[in-house]
């Protein structure tokens, strides 16, 4: 089963002379932040999560839009009966700041100039793709959130809400995420970015109706070779040849470099190329303890913790999570933390439904509990 | 739930642990020995706990849990973090016994230990006339496929606290029903300590 058609609201805030002021000091507005929601909210407002987005997710997290094949990017985990039970709770999903599915980013026109920022669009940070939700927050009417979740980007921004605003989330739902990026992962992104800025066609970011199309696409199949493992690319494609030959004379004719191709030409249909270079600078600057020991930046969190990772995942390796696990425990916060077995990578966060389904479930169960039980003790 | 329902072992541990103390179950399998010191002693519980099956059904149980290495998995918590530290039927299976042993002493005030007594007279009967590693109920592995690393005894580990300067504060030698009073080492399937370092800390 799947939530019934749903349809992408907007709202708008920071309306002149109230900009947004972002964590850089730069100011911005008036900002649209694109949203969806299934479920419904109790009278008590106490049943609200806000699901997180990774890189180039958006607000439609789950069920179908009118024209959608494919429902939802979250949809295996959102719904009536699932994870997150749509008949429980009231779920949220909103498109991050400097994204190009809705939210105000660099795409968007600049109400200075009459048209798009591209460039002129300032520096954002996960700081303020949170900062920009619980603004959203507050517009529903909300005091405090039973659980933020997401993983990956989705992952940094829920630790992002148990620093910027644990008073106003009852848990935190982390999965294969860091608390910043290792030299790595930055290297990755930066050699997306590279791609990108190195088509002819991006003119510093001015392309109007004329994007940066293989840079682009070269940076989300560097994206997807990260996103998968050795072992699921070997099931995957093993050595076989791809329905559409060579493309080129140097190719091998592999699958793999076809699977790629689609995936680098389908993503830049619908993804803007200097949203990528934003977004990505957000993650590479993301972190969470802002040069502390991550210990530190917990003490004295009320909010319950449940932390995934994924064991093949080379992208976020295990090790970032147990590190976030560890700090969790240094710090004293009530914290799950589970390594799941999986050989999809980075991807299994999206894909291991089952056991990520039984812990959020069941976690969400204890974190309704709990807040009750407080609610209760207060009234 | 019924008291007659009770494991033996778990039931004596509910009996040592006061009402709302903090509790660290080291090695926490299904969670049944941590809920149950929740439901009935209101405690503040955390496993830790490394097969991940059993971590799914601890947090169906509504606890938490991480899934780490016991042999690894205390050095990120500070001094007397915990009122009691639970290592039941865990320890015989830690790399480095000692390490855990100390590191829990650290880390909680006072440390319950329960464990597999291979002095069992079964064990050594088996021992003595068929010449066998023993194959028992409260050790029932094959030699050659026993999460076991270590084969202590009552007696051994009376004389590990006293080497260690380790105080004893309560014991129970018990058999799956009942409490053995008499020749514990050589009757008890499981030996069930009480402890805590003989030099307070702070």
């Amino acid at each position: 089963m799947t939530v019934e058609s749903v349809k992408t609201q907007f709202f708008q805030f920071a309306e002149p002379p109230d900009p947004l002021i972002l964590e850089s000091g730069e100011e911005l507005g008036p900002v649209t932040v694109a949203y969806e929601t299934y479920g419904t909210l109790n009278d008590q407002r106490s049943n609200a999560i806000l699901t997180l987005h990774a890189l180039t997710g958006d607000a439609h997290a789950a069920g179908y839009h009118e024209s959608d094949a494919r429902p939802g990017w979250w949809d295996e985990m959102i719904g009536p009966g699932k994870a997150f039970d749509t008949d429980q709770y009231f779920v949220i999903c909103s498109n991050v700041l400097g994204g190009c599915k809705g939210t105000t980013g660099p795409a968007s026109i600049n109400p200075a100039s009459g048209e798009s920022y591209d460039l002129d669009f300032p520096l954002i940070s996960i700081s303020d793709m949170v900062h920009v939700q619980r603004r959203l927050i507050d517009f529903l009417g909300i005091k405090k959130l039973l659980a933020v979740a997401g993983g990956s980007m989705g992952g940094m921004q829920a630790l992002e809400w148990l620093a910027a605003y644990p008073e106003r989330i009852g848990s935190g739902i982390v999965i294969a995420t860091a608390a910043k990026h290792s030299p790595q992962q930055i290297a990755f992104n930066e050699v997306g970015r590279q791609a990108i800025m190195a088509d002819p066609l991006w003119k510093e970011g001015c392309y109007g109706a004329h994007p940066p199309a293989k840079g682009l696409a070269v940076a989300r199949m560097i994206g997807h070779i990260t996103y998968m493992s050795d072992t699921s690319m070997t099931r995957k494609f093993g050595r076989r040849v791809g329905e559409n030959g060579r493309a080129h004379r140097f190719s091998s004719g592999s699958e793999v470099e076809d699977y790629l191709h689609h995936k680098g030409r389908h993503f830049v249909k619908r993804f803007d190329a200097n949203s990528y270079l934003y977004i990505t600078n957000a993650m590479d600057s993301y972190d969470f303890a802002r040069g502390k020991d991550m210990h530190q930046a917990f003490a004295g969190l009320k909010a319950k913790v449940l932390l995934m990772g994924f064991k093949s995942d080379w992208l976020y390796p295990i090790s970032q999570s147990r590190e976030i696990a560890r700090a969790c425990k240094q710090a004293g916060v009530d914290t799950t933390y589970c390594e799941i077995d999986s050989s999809y990578g980075h991807d299994a966060f999206l894909l291991e439904i089952e056991e990520e389904s039984h812990l959020v479930k069941h976690f969400l169960l204890k974190v309704t509990r709990a807040l009750a039980r407080a609610h209760g003790e207060a009234a | 739930m019924k008291s007659s329902t009770l494991r033996l072992d778990h039931k004596m541990i509910l009996e040592w642990v006061r009402p709302d103390s903090s509790v660290l179950d080291l090695g926490c399998g299904d969670g049944e020995l941590l809920d149950l010191l929740v439901r009935e002693r209101g405690a503040r519980a955390q496993g830790i706990e490394i097969n991940d099956q059993a971590i799914f059904q601890c947090v169906a149980r509504g606890l938490s849990v991480f899934h780490e290495d016991i042999d690894e998995g205390l050095t990120g918590y500070g001094a007397k973090t915990f009122d009691y530290v639970i290592l039941n039927q865990s320890l015989q299976q830690v790399r480095k016994l000692d390490t855990v042993m100390q590191e829990s002493l650290r880390v909680g005030r006072q440390v319950i230990v329960g464990f597999p007594n291979f002095a069992h007279y079964r064990a050594r009967t088996q021992m003595f006339f068929l010449g066998k590693t023993p194959v028992t109920p409260a050790l029932p592995y094959q030699w050659h496929d026993t999460p076991n690393l270590h084969f202590l005894t009552i007696s051994d580990f009376v004389s590990y606290c006293r080497e260690r300067c380790i105080r004893i504060e309560k014991s129970a030698c018990i058999t799956d029903t009942s409490e053995v009073k008499i020749l514990p080492n050589l009757f008890a399937r499981l030996g069930l300590f009480l402890v805590s370092n003989c030099t307070p800390a702070g």
